[in-house]
């Protein structure tokens, strides 16, 4: 259905309305044009405080995007965290996915209290669990190994999922399912083949969430990774261009910018799917 | 086509408390429509449920096609089932709605493109097979999910109130295009409804359901005009039947029966009756008002005057009112039973 015009509205409120958009725009876009320039700038047109941030003041360099490339192994770490999110994003789905819709139901009146507790375990923040963690990583003999983390990021990531594939289920209705099962499939066909695709973003939002959290967490992959072939991103590129007191923040820049646009793309791609997971039940 | 039998079926919720299905015994003959009558919460759609498999008796057996499905799963009973919601699959195209049964029953693929031109033909929807459940109205979504329920021929057919999310204009249209339909395809079919008139209007048989317990099964007719107890005369007919007690007695008459003495024929109670207020309702009037005189003096009564009658009635009058004796029925007060004729004592 087309949405109903509104009023029109004088022009000072189309003005105000622009006004708000493009300062958020400029707001939003404004890190990704600092670290483009900051990329690509010469190393003493940076530092030299009497020229303007904006602009290259001298010519242009690749002598950051060398750095990065071809003296850490910044590659590796992005295949790196590629896997592990990929790896993790799997796992996620494969717990969260049958273990929400096992809560929602078929726990009877205790699946929702469960859930809820499930959730709360997502609130005990890394800082504590690293300790007992890696107690048990070096037990399992996972120490400086990317499995290490594969194994434990879904200890935050399948509660959280949980819950918020709990509430995209809920709104499901029974009576689909049954109708299904009338049909001729059964329970768990009726799961894949109905509950699942009817769910997709719910399990969009799912994927996307984990891969993010994969990509930014730092406290345990600080712990558990020592050599430098096997970190990701998000420990690698702190460690290896901040050495002492000295920032490399040309490259530093250059890999922010690599490694948030493809997740800045993904966002957006599912956006409108992406705030339909979050939001759901909220309306109806 | 099946017969479907139901064996002391009985579902008990929670322990200690009056179960929601109560020791039914039905037999529904094949090809028959028959339609479970009550009002909510009387066990009508657990009844259906357990009967379609989705929910697991207590105690007892069900029967379709003299084969015991009690602990089968609903993709085995050879039913097919059309919701109140319709349930239609909403991520599907109607035809893939239609053929998604087809396909869970692993029929050949050869057949699908000619089951499908045929549920859709038989309903009159193929010019909608490429629409998504969303784009179509509720009468439409309504054909759709009798489509899909037909497209595999199922041996029973399970309704439950699947009219009643129609506006009532689209509601009287499609009971008469349900009944047709019934006609046509011949298959056994079990409607749930707490609607009277699509009770009365579309099944052979009817069975009165109240508390988890079967009150009455019969047709329309024996329903109507012979209640099994005071509960059937009192759920059946708009307004109910008028009741008056006198000693272990109760005598019933239906608002219809009780008409002006000028109409009077053969033997008749003649009742006076002050007027309390009229409904006009175009093709009839419902009188409400109070008995004067005699035993029964300020007992309320209902009577229901067709158009074609003349007289006024208004606030507050006074009318000489009979009912003809051949159209009273007698219950017992104790147990609210129908009994043979008794003697009444009106004065």
């Amino acid at each position: 259905m087309p949405a109903e015009r509104g009023p029109r509205r004088s022009r000072l409120t189309r003005a105000g309305r622009w006004v708000v958009l493009v300062g958020f725009a400029v707001a939003l876009a404004f890190p990704f044009l600092w670290m483009l320039v900051t990329s690509f700038k010469r190393t003493s047109d940076l530092y030299n405080t009497a020229n303007d941030p904006f602009l290259f003041n001298e010519p242009p360099t690749l002598a950051h995007l060398k750095l990065l490339f071809g003296e850490t192994l910044f590659l590796r770490w992005l295949a790196n965290t590629t896997a592990v999110g990929i790896l993790v994003v799997v796992l996620t789905l494969a717990l969260a996915v049958p273990a929400a819709y096992a809560l929602t139901r078929l726990t009877g009146r205790w699946g929702p209290r469960l859930g809820i507790g499930i959730f709360l375990t997502y609130l005990i923040p890394p800082t504590l669990l690293f300790i007992p963690l890696s107690r048990l990583v070096a037990r399992l003999g996972l120490q400086d190994s990317l499995w290490s983390i594969i194994l434990v990021y879904p200890s935050f990531t399948v509660p959280f999922s949980i819950w918020l594939l709990m509430g995209f289920f809920k709104s499901i209705p029974r009576e689909l399912e049954e109708a299904g099962m009338v049909d001729g499939l059964t329970r768990f066909q009726a799961f894949l083949r109905l509950v699942v695709p009817i769910s997709v973003s719910g399990i969009l939002t799912v994927v996307i969430f984990t891969f993010t959290l994969v990509t930014q967490e730092f406290v345990y992959a600080l712990t558990f990774i020592s050599s430098e072939a096997h970190q990701t991103v998000g420990v690698g590129v702190p460690i290896y261009l901040v050495r002492g007191d000295v920032y490399y923040w040309g490259s530093l820049m250059a890999a922010c910018l690599i490694t948030s646009v493809p997740i800045a793309i993904l966002y957006n791609v599912f956006l409108d799917r992406f705030i339909a997971g979050f939001t759901v039940g909220a309306v109806k | 086509m099946a017969v479907v039998e139901t064996r002391k079926l009985t579902k008990v919720y929670a322990k200690a408390e009056l179960g929601a299905v109560n020791e039914v015994d039905l037999l529904v003959r094949e090809g028959e429509f028959l339609v479970f009558l009550g009002p909510s919460g009387s066990g009508k759609t657990t009844l259906l449920r357990m009967i379609a498999g989705l929910e697991e008796p207590t105690r007892g057996e069900v029967r379709i096609g003299g084969r015991d499905v009690t602990r089968l799963a609903p993709r085995d009973r050879g039913i097919a089932m059309v919701f109140q919601s319709y349930a239609l699959y909403p991520h599907l195209t109607v035809r893939k709605n239609i053929l998604f049964p087809l396909q869970a029953q692993k029929v050949p693929r050869a057949r699908h493109a000619e089951k499908v031109e045929w549920a859709s033909s038989l309903l009159g929807i193929g010019h909608l097979l490429e629409r998504r459940p969303r784009e179509l109205s509720g009468g439409e979504r309504q054909r759709v999910a009798l489509a899909r329920a037909i497209v595999r021929e199922p041996q029973v057919f399970l309704l439950d109130e699947p009219l009643s999310n129609l506006d009532a204009k689209l509601r009287a249209s499609a009971r008469e295009e349900l009944s047709r339909f019934h006609k046509r395809v011949g298959t056994t079919t079990i409607y749930v409804t707490h609607d009277q008139i699509e009770a009365m209007a579309m099944g052979d048989r009817v069975v009165v359901l109240a508390q988890g317990v079967v009150r009455q099964i019969g047709t329309p007719r024996e329903v109507y005009d012979q209640p099994a107890d005071t509960f059937v005369a009192t759920f059946l007919g708009s307004p109910p039947m008028n009741l008056m007690e006198a000693g272990e007695v109760i005598a019933g008459f239906r608002p219809e029966h009780l008409l002006p003495a000028s109409l009077a024929t053969g033997p008749a109670v003649p009742l006076r009756l002050r007027v309390a207020t009229v409904e006009y309702l175009g093709a009839e009037r419902i009188v409400y008002g109070v008995l004067l005189g005699g035993r029964f003096d300020g007992q309320k009564v209902v009577s229901r005057i067709p158009a074609t009658v003349p007289a006024a009635y208004a606030a507050d009058e006074t009318h000489d009112f009979v009912v003809p004796e051949d159209r009273l029925e007698f219950f017992e007060r104790a147990s609210g039973k129908r009994t043979g004729r008794r003697e009444f004592a009106w004065r």
